[in-house]
């Protein structure tokens, strides 16, 4: 009996073990395409530059569209924008049933709001706009470096990313209490974007901060940030929800954003940020900067340019925003080499031996295709700017040193070295930030000088991890709090949990390889001499990897990916037809446009985006033809006229010639065909 | 092929180029046939150097899912997990000595890549700790159920897992009852809990 114990045993531990890699494995992948999701954005501004620079319009259509893309975040004043944000003119309707609030706010208020939310009601875009106001003023107030001491109170409590998640801030709500005058709250940024809820958890931390406003602090975050909105969701978000009022909202919320303080610091011993720093951060610079003038990073403010450029209104706004993305650019180009996580990939030695961040080395060793001076620019815009970016973009890493963060496009990667050099600059004893998704919710480095702390639990999908928060009393050691918001109250076992977020992953995963079909299939084809349609399998992971570059595990996750393969040999057109894609538009749009097109989604909506001016929705026929053209160009593909048009046609659209922008990108949904059945 | 057999075909191979230079004279028909032979030691001396490539690789892969600081270190608590997830079905006591063979000479608590690699390469090639048939499996649990039900109350099972054998940690016995235990009936259905589990091999 016992041998049959220890078998058993035995059987069940390999089990155990296969289940946690491939719970490794969905965390990886998630990662990678996320990151991968980042560089994209990257490359859009990089798109952006390019249009800015080489770009001359054909046509008088042309020139109309790009002026619009880039009159559209064109920086008013901010006292007309503040103006035209008026909250006076909406009339509150009869039967309107959410909340009410009032000015001065009272904390019953507050908790209206949120007992309302709770129950999915809305606040009407007159309070929105009223409450937005207040907290404008309030804001201002504010320095870019809150003080805040232990003395008068117990703990504070500090949350990290929210992510538009309300369930979780109303668990945290639950189990650690209301702000109020007892309970220190800090909220360390992004709390906006990829959740459902981005809005309410706006106004109830603004709410709470007019209330309390000495026990309630609010970092900004690298998500409040408009073109950043524009891409993740919090748009989109604002524009369903409030339609005709969302605009003034989505305005009057760039300029608050961009008041929001930088940083926290508790007994002048702890660091609260949301990002982390840099190797030349120094919070005394910092706490100078005029912070509200980085409204996004892509930002007109002409204050740090000495008289060397012309100060004429348009001119500075476009040059001004070529800088900032200039600065992302040579930094990604630069840092590509450098990142660990494309350390782990890269296999040949770094091309460029100086990996310093002084920005006149750097960029000798790159061409740019600007045919501006960008040593001047760098030096006298970027300087300054690259502070905050530091602090909100950064990431820390395993080995000593600080490089560009070429994953995200800003701020950088700082090793132990680092941190231990600036909290020491500054006498401070802890690190606390955010910004990265960890699987408990938090995470220790750099030998317990930083902590990670994540607040929105399940943030790639239900069971993906915990989230957390953390609690400091006067001894400034730090209590964390795990906890996950789950919909279904049964106990998942540890099989459903893993499968779940795995099946996802997969999805996802699926989704990027049918997106890069056409070089993968060539990339086959050298491997196939013989033109056999297989390949070996063992061939199968290193064409994979070579083309995607998203540094994973092929081998680890082949079995899932690959659902037979007789004597070894892969048939792979087969294979791209199991990973199909269903459309509901006509077969005879081409293939590699229908890749493209799915590829380039996330980019398409956001300038789509850009371009649908009242945001309606809503995009024209020409307006979509020719925002294709543009971004066709960008990517040197071949598409001729016909084929968008077809395109276009195919789709439903209503007679005046317009397409829902979303009834397009719907049209594009990769089915599962293999797991469809199982999806719960 | 194993290790043993690729020996054999390098001495073959060997053996071969003497003596095909020597036997020249005897006649074309031989020099081709020994050609042939030659060619396909040749072959099979490529496809044993392509499988051991394959299985770094796979090793590698492994590996590096852990490897969380990219250093090509991974912790010495996960070296178990990786070599289970590699295929290998050890017991403690066969993990304990596999990591004897792996680790530094002071224990530092990581595993080096460079000490992995070819100890588990043996371990691989030599088909060492093979995966256990469903039906031993089966036979395990019919050992364990001494009345014959056809099933075991979850009692039984916890004092076999927990005392028997490696004993499971209480963590390991409440995920493994969580899974296996049949919520009407509250037994052990230790015949479809089989067949269920293994369903997932591939």
């Amino acid at each position: 009996a016992m041998k049959a114990a220890v078998l058993i045993q035995r059987w069940y531990r390999q089990y155990v073990a296969r289940m946690e890699v491939r719970r490794r494995c969905t965390w990886t992948i998630f990662q990678s395409i996320e990151y991968a999701g980042e560089q994209d954005q990257i490359k859009l501004q990089n798109f952006f530059t390019y249009l800015m620079d080489h770009f001359t319009p054909t046509n008088s259509n042309q020139r109309d569209l790009i002026s619009h893309i880039f009159t559209e975040d064109e920086v008013y004043k901010q006292t007309e924008l503040e103006y035209y944000c008026d909250h006076e003119t909406i009339e509150l309707p009869e039967s309107y049933a959410g909340p009410h609030i009032d000015f001065p706010l009272t904390a019953a208020h507050a908790a209206a709001l949120v007992e309302a939310f709770r129950h999915k009601q809305q606040l009407h875009a007159r309070y929105v706009l009223q409450l937005l106001h207040e907290t404008l003023k309030h804001l201002k107030l504010l320095p870019n470096i809150n003080r805040v001491s232990t003395c008068f109170c117990e703990e504070i409590t500090i949350c990290g990313d929210l992510h538009g998640q309300l369930d979780d801030l109303l668990l945290i709500f639950y189990k650690n209490g209301l702000p109020s005058v007892e309970k220190l709250y800090i909220f360390n940024g992004d709390y906006v974007d990829r959740g459902k809820d981005s809005i309410e958890i706006l106004l109830i931390l603004f709410a709470f901060l007019l209330v309390y406003p000495n026990e309630v602090h609010m970092n900004r975050g690298n998500h409040e940030d408009y073109i950043v909105n524009l891409r993740y969701g919090f748009t989109k978000e604002v524009m369903q929800k409030y339609k005709m009022h969302g605009r003034k909202i989505h305005k009057l919320l760039q300029i608050v954003f961009s008041w929001m303080p930088l940083a926290t610091v508790i007994d002048q011993k702890v660091l609260i940020t949301h990002g982390g720093i840099s190797d030349t951060t120094d919070l005394d610079i910092i706490a100078k900067v005029d912070r509200h003038k980085v409204l996004v990073f892509i930002d007109a403010s002409n204050s740090f340019f000495t008289g060397e450029c012309p100060r004429r209104e348009a001119r500075t706004t476009s040059q001004g925003r070529c800088v900032a993305l200039w600065k992302r650019s040579w930094r990604s180009v630069a840092g590509k080499w450098a990142s660990p996580n494309h350390m782990k990939m890269a296999s040949s030695p770094c091309p460029f031996p100086n990996q310093t961040r002084n920005p006149s080395m750097s960029v000798n060793l790159i061409t740019l295709n600007g045919s501006r001076n960008p040593i001047l620019y760098l030096r006298k815009v970027c300087w300054p700017r690259l502070k905050i970016v530091d602090i909100l973009w950064s990431d820390p890493m395993h080995q000593e040193g600080c490089v560009p963060n070429a994953v995200r496009g800003g701020g950088c990667y700082y090793g132990p070295d680092v941190t231990e050099k600036v909290l020491s600059r500054h006498n401070l004893q802890l690190l606390i930030r955010s910004h990265e998704c960890k699987q408990d919710g938090y995470e220790f480095c750099h030998n317990r000088k930083v902590l990670t702390i994540f607040s929105a639990s399940n943030y790639y999908e239900l069971g993906s991890n915990r989230g957390a928060y953390v609690k400091l009393g006067p001894d400034l050691i730090p209590h964390l709090v795990q906890y996950q918001v789950s919909r279904t109250t049964r106990k998942l076992t540890m099989k459903q949990r893993v499968s779940r977020v795995e099946r996802s992953a997969l999805r996802a995963l699926r989704e990027q390889l049918f997106s890069h079909k056409s070089d993968l299939i060539s990339a086959f084809e050298k491997y196939d001499k013989n033109k056999t349609g297989r390949i070996p399998l063992n061939d199968w992971a290193t064409v994979v990897e070579s083309v995607l570059q998203l540094g994973l595990p092929w081998r680890v996750l082949r079995s899932q990916l690959v659902q037979s393969a007789p004597e070894g040999l892969l048939e792979y057109h087969a294979w791209f037809h199991d990973l199909a894609i269903e459309q509901p538009t006509a077969e005879h749009v081409h293939q590699s446009l229908l890749e493209t097109l799915y590829r380039n989604r996330s980019n398409l909506e956001t300038i789509f985006r850009i371009i649908d001016s009242d945001n309606s929705g809503l995009v024209s026929f020409e307006e979509f033809c020719q925002t294709w053209k543009l971004l066709s160009s960008h990517l040197n593909m071949e598409i001729s006229n016909e084929a968008i048009s077809d395109l276009a046609r195919s789709i439903d659209f209503n007679k005046d010639g317009s397409i829902d922008i979303n009834e397009f990108l719907e049209a594009f949904r990769l089915v599962d065909k293999i797991h469809y059945t199982e999806r719960e | 092929m194993g290790k043993s057999q690729c020996k054999q075909s390098y001495i073959t191979t060997s053996l071969l180029e003497l003596t095909g230079k020597t036997c020249v004279i005897s006649g074309k028909e031989k020099t081709v046939s020994w050609q042939r032979e030659k060619n396909k030691m040749a072959d099979e001396k490529e496809s044993a150097e392509a499988m051991i490539s394959e299985i770094h690789k796979q090793i590698t892969d492994a590996f590096d899912v852990f490897d969380h600081e990219f250093n090509k270190t991974v912790d010495v608590r996960e070296v178990g997990t990786i070599i289970r997830s590699l295929g290998c079905c050890p017991s403690e006591g066969e993990l304990h000595d596999l990591l004897a063979e792996i680790e530094e000479e002071e224990p530092t608590g990581y595993i080096r890549f460079e000490k992995f690699l070819p100890t588990m390469t043996k371990v691989l090639m030599e088909r060492r700790y093979r995966p256990i048939p469903e039906d031993v499996l089966l036979r395990a649990f019919e050992v364990l159920d001494q009345e014959k039900k056809g099933h075991l109350e979850p009692e039984e099972l916890t004092k076999y897992m927990s005392e028997e054998g490696e004993p499971f940690t209480q963590e390991e016995m409440e995920e493994m009852l969580s899974a296996a235990v049949d919520p009407d009936k509250n037994v052990i259905l230790y015949k479809d809990y089989v067949a269920m589990m293994t369903v997932e091999d591939n």
